[in-house]
């Protein structure tokens, strides 16, 4: 059998068994095997389109950026829910044009914008590319627009194209 | 395993990670009961999925690790399936409330 592809999904499945079972001991690393082996087999059948990411150090950056953004926009909205008293927040849909077109990559981009509190992925048009976001207080477009292409759309394109 | 063994320097951030993320999803939970429109409301309960989860989920391991005597990481497992689960849920159901709207049963673009 020649290795066709770096062994990730392999890799993170038998990470997942080892921690579950919370042991290094020669039986679980067998075990963790066959299973990884098995599920990234029928993965490969459901989904042949296999991933291909690089820059780990751009990954991780970009992960740290997406913390940091998740708990500051934690605070703000909920600033804004308290702030309900008062005002209700300006929703508003709007268009950013794409240039990212792996798939994978734009599944990252989707997961990030939605786990971030007060962005939602609304719909993507894949014929001319363009991403509908859902924003909770719109309240600066140039703001939103400049967050998904530079911080999360860049460094996802480095990734995966 | 009692609370007894457990040292104030684990037990107190630990509680203190405890009330933030209790505070975090209840404001969340909040947004639901404030917000006026589904578009608003559907932002309001990832706060609880994500830094409400993530305090909780860091005080379990740091209790855990401590009472264990070593690292405990399986609350990575649950943060990442939360990361990988909940935002689909979330995007359903707003393909689900743009959908409806398009398609104009819902004459005046207000979803309750």
């Amino acid at each position: 059998m020649t290795l066709t592809h770096r062994p990730l999904l392999e890799g993170l499945l038998l990470a997942m068994w080892l921690i579950v079972n919370e042991s290094l001991a020669l039986h679980h690393w067998l075990l963790g095997i066959a299973f990884a082996l098995g599920i990234a087999a029928l993965m490969r059948a459901l989904r042949p389109k296999i991933a291909h990411p690089r820059r780990l150090l751009v990954a991780l950056q970009l992960s740290w950026h997406v913390l940091c953004d998740v708990v500051r926009s934690n605070l703000a909205v909920g600033r804004i829910i308290l702030g309900t008293l008062h005002q209700q927040p300006k929703i508003g849909f709007m268009k950013i044009p794409l240039e990212l077109r792996d798939p994978h990559g734009l599944a990252a981009l989707s997961v990030i914008i939605t786990a971030t509190p007060g962005t939602v992925w609304a719909g993507h048009d894949p014929a001319n590319n363009v991403l509908t976001l859902h924003v909770l207080d719109l309240q600066d477009e140039a703001a939103w627009l400049h967050t998904i292409k530079q911080r999360y759309e860049r460094p996802l394109m480095e990734i995966f194209e | 395993m009692n609370g007894a063994e457990l040292s104030p320097w684990i037990a107190l951030p630990a509680a203190a990670l405890l009330v933030a993320g209790g505070l975090l999803a209840l404001v969340g939970s909040l947004g639901l009961l404030r917000l006026n429109h589904f578009y608003a409301r559907i932002h309001a309960p990832t706060m609880g999925n994500t830094l409400g989860a993530g305090c909780v989920l860091l005080a379990s391991m740091l209790t855990s690790s401590a009472l264990a005597g070593r690292p405990v990481i399986h609350e990575l497992l649950i943060t990442v399936f939360l990361l990988l689960t909940s935002p689909v849920t979330t995007m359903l159901l707003m393909r689900a409330a743009v959908f409806r709207n398009e398609s104009g049963r819902d004459r005046q673009g207000d979803t309750p």
